[in-house]
């Protein structure tokens, strides 16, 4: 029987999350490498073989945008592990604290008095111009002044060993459910490890959603709804995983109505009322009475429920504008104007189109830069500088001169890496990290996260629409 | 319980009842091929029939041979009916209400569905003996029925959920019991020969119902074949039987008892007493195909009597 060892492992030019600059192996691996290489390759593989059958029985599928309908994709699981050290993760959790309290009175502040915008620490042509930004949401006053009960913050490691935030997604993120059930997989995978390693658990992920969600609600017993766009979205396998998990409704537009200021669901019984819908439908869609009047997914005069208080929505509408990617740039200098602190995660360095200065910058050294669209996400509308070619770099100059405000511009980060198995070796390969956190009472951030995994060699795009993998993630308790 | 819940958990049985029905008189059907005397051809279309599929079936296809036959009811995809399509659609169904059921019951749809795909990537079609992959279908979908039965709270849902599959049991036993009439017998043949005994147990075998038919009359005859598949009071696929258990279903929903709340209850409640008081000799008098042509036209009012009163409540809040 083939014997795993890691001489062959290369770990050069990159951060390896296992091995240190002298290929060593890092501390908070060497459980789980002593235990992997007593196993040997037969039942490594084995163990691969087994995941992705679990992966299909559980019916953890999502759906392509682009292709045909009903093309069904499993995001591939890597069993080989992402672990976290104490001490790493106690600075992402810290950070990521500050983090969410700054953005969220941010999104307050823009919605109410603007001082941010009087005070100049952000420009208000930067908002206006913002097509995540909800001038219907102004003066609104959510429960308890939350308005990111969710998010999931996408942070990578660079070459130098640092973390640094990517983006801020607080438009309910998607991807929680394969955190919890990546872990599910893992704990059948490697039982003898997980017996010995202290790794912290995740699954009380859904008590504690469940139990921010019924905390801003008067209503006692509350009914709560997880609102989907239904069974073709990309994302449905984890809208109704979590609202199995929960216990929670899950319902979509059509099983909705709004009558006397109050929503209810269309029951085999009548009418019943609903008082907290974790939305994963956009907030254009979520009331064509208010946003996008052809939207068929949401339900007519629910934005009208909602500034009345007689319903909850989480998140609260219009929070896109504090992860417009233009907007990310600002986020130190918003830390410090709420907080009074400087930033414990850092951004990425990040250059503004809409800025003179920035954008020659970045028309005259695009081979070196990622270009990103403000407003897109999932990996689409964006150039990886070093990866295009010359027509490529051409056409997007172009669009970026058309609408400036529309693109910004970052340094190459080179991700960590974390070994994969690729058939039938263990290789390198990128990641990056998001971490989930829960905003009720108190900001709760779950010790683990999901680790997206760039499959293809050399790729620094994880995102799962583009040839993602993803991986456990380990936080260690000690 | 939501309304589009409701539909979905009853079209979810209902679909995976109907594969399970094809499954089995498929596999009967080639059992029966297979003890054909000399110089007969084997009849397959008399299944096509039955499905009510025949127009579809022959835009598609110019003969009814065993093959195009068999790849018809289990595999196409534009046979709206098909082992394929109805377990796709259980499984769309089952996806679109997957916290209302277990994780064991959607595991199960899934290997299920995963099962007729790979016998379709698989050509079982072609196949000499395909009979071990519609022992597969048949047996998942028993299990389901285990699944189903042992972790499902009986709460509406559940309720809902046996309206569905036991109105598609009601339906199917009446076709299957229908295919005799399509198939033809040999000249040399006569009513209560030995060939024409061949096929009416092998029409018992497609719904199951061999052994207790035995146990209960011994004898193979076709009136009491008929009597046991139509009017039996505990044969649990016998039409009168599906319908007292789906009209309890109803009452335990609406938490009536005697007689009618609304139009489901009616409808189903007339259906089922003119079954308690009727017998055998009445329904041949009647003529048989003639009687289940309308027992299955009543049948389908009463599931859009079922729409009509719990799914579409749109239209009346």
């Amino acid at each position: 029987m083939a014997k795993i060892d890691f001489h062959n492992y290369d770990t050069r030019g990159f951060y390896d999350e296992m091995f240190d600059g002298d290929a060593n192996i890092r501390s908070h691996y060497s459980f789980f490498s002593e235990k992997i290489k007593k196993m040997g390759w037969k039942k490594l593989k084995f163990l691969q073989y087994s995941t992705d059958r679990a992966q299909l029985s559980l019916g953890m599928t999502f759906n392509v945008y682009g292709g045909d309908q009903g093309i069904e994709r499993i995001l591939p699981l890597d069993i080989i592990p992402r672990i976290i050290s104490v001490k790493d993760w106690d600075f992402i959790e810290r950070g990521l604290k500050q983090r969410i309290m700054a953005l969220n009175m941010f999104i307050d502040d823009i919605y109410h008095d603007q001082k941010v915008i009087k005070d100049k620490i952000v420009p208000g042509e930067l908002i206006q111009s913002s097509s995540t930004y909800r001038p219907q949401c102004r003066g609104l006053n959510p429960a308890q002044n939350i308005w990111c009960h969710i998010s999931g913050t996408d942070i990578i490691r660079g070459n130098d060993g640092q973390f640094y935030v990517l983006e801020d997604n607080l438009r309910c993120p998607s991807g929680v459910s394969y955190m919890l059930e990546n872990r599910e997989i893992l704990k059948r995978t490697f039982p003898e490890i997980f017996e010995k390693l202290h790794v912290r658990p995740v699954y009380d992920y859904s008590h504690h959603l469940r139990d921010m969600m019924e905390s801003l609600s008067h209503a006692s017993p509350s009914t709560i709804a997880v609102l989907t766009p239904g069974i073709y979205n990309s994302a449905y396998f984890e809208h109704a995983y979590l609202a199995q998990q929960m216990g929670a409704e899950l319902v979509e537009g059509r099983d909705l109505v709004v009558k006397d200021d109050f929503v209810y669901m269309l029951t085999t019984r009548g009418l019943r009322r609903v008082d907290v819908i974790y939305r994963r439908v956009d907030d254009d869609f979520i009331d064509p009475l208010v946003f996008r009047e052809d939207s068929v997914l949401g339900v007519p005069g629910l934005f009208d429920v909602y500034k009345k208080g007689n319903v909850v929505l989480v998140n609260a509408p219009g929070t896109g504008v504090a992860d417009d990617k233009a907007v990310y740039a600002y986020i130190p200098r918003i830390i410090k104007y709420y907080l009074d602190e400087e930033m414990i995660l850092p951004n990425v360095h990040t250059y503004i189109c809409s800025e003179e200065k920035d954008l020659k910058y970045v028309l005259e050294n695009m081979k070196d830069l990622v270009v990103k669209q403000t407003d897109a996400s999932g990996g689409y509308g964006m150039l990886i500088g070093p990866k295009s070619t010359k027509a490529e770099i051409e056409e997007f100059k172009k669009k970026i001169q058309n609408n400036p405000r529309n693109y910004i511009a970052q340094p190459v980060i080179n991700l960590s890496r974390v070994p994969t198995l690729i058939e039938g070796a263990i290789e390198g390969r990128h990641v990056d990290l998001r971490p989930y956190i829960l905003f009720g009472k108190e900001i709760n951030i779950i010790p683990g996260a999901l680790t997206r995994v760039a499959l293809k060699k050399g790729s620094l795009v994880v995102n799962s629409s583009q040839g993602g993998g993803s991986k456990d993630t380990w936080v260690l308790a000690e | 319980m939501l309304s589009r819940v409701a539909d979905s958990m009853y079209w979810m049985n209902r679909y995976l009842e109907r594969a399970e029905n094809y499954a089995r008189f498929l596999d009967v059907n080639f059992n029966l091929s297979l003890e054909l005397p000399p110089k007969i051809a084997q009849q397959w279309m008399p299944l096509v029939i039955t499905t009510g599929d025949k127009l579809l079936y022959e835009s598609l296809n110019d003969k009814a041979d065993k093959n195009k036959v068999i790849y018809f009811l289990s595999f196409e995809e534009k046979n709206a009916n098909s082992i394929l399509s109805s377990v796709t659609k259980a499984r769309e169904n089952a996806r679109a209400i997957r916290p209302e059921i277990t994780k064991e019951v959607w595991e199960q749809i899934n290997y299920i569905y995963y099962l007729v795909k790979d016998g379709k990537s698989s050509s079982q079609w072609k196949k000499k003996d395909p009979r071990n992959f519609f022992n597969e279908v048949k047996k998942g979908c028993q299990l389901l029925n285990g699944i189903f039965d042992s972790t499902i709270s009986r709460t509406d849902g559940w309720h809902f959920g046996k309206i569905g599959q036991l109105i598609e049991r009601a339906d199917k036993t009446s076709r299957v019991l229908d295919v005799k009439y399509h198939m033809l017998l040999p000249a040399t043949e006569s009513v209560g020969s030995p060939f024409d005994l061949i096929q009416w147990a092998a029409l018992l075998k497609s719904v199951s119902a061999y052994d207790m038919y035995r146990k209960k009359y011994g004898k193979l005859n076709s009136s009491s074949i008929c009597e046991f598949l139509v009017l039996d009071k505990v044969f649990p696929r016998s039409m009168l039987r599906c319908l007292a258990h789906a009209e309890q279903s109803l009452h335990k929903i609406t938490g009536g008892g005697e007689g009618y709340s609304n139009s489901a209850e009616k409808q189903i409640g007339i259906l089922k007493s003119q079954l308690e008081y009727e017998d055998i000799d009445g329904i041949f008098k009647f003529g048989l195909h003639e009687y289940l042509d309308e027992f299955q036209l009543k049948l389908n009012e009463v599931s859009g009597a079922v729409f009509d009163t719990f799914f579409s409540i749109e239209k009346t809040y």
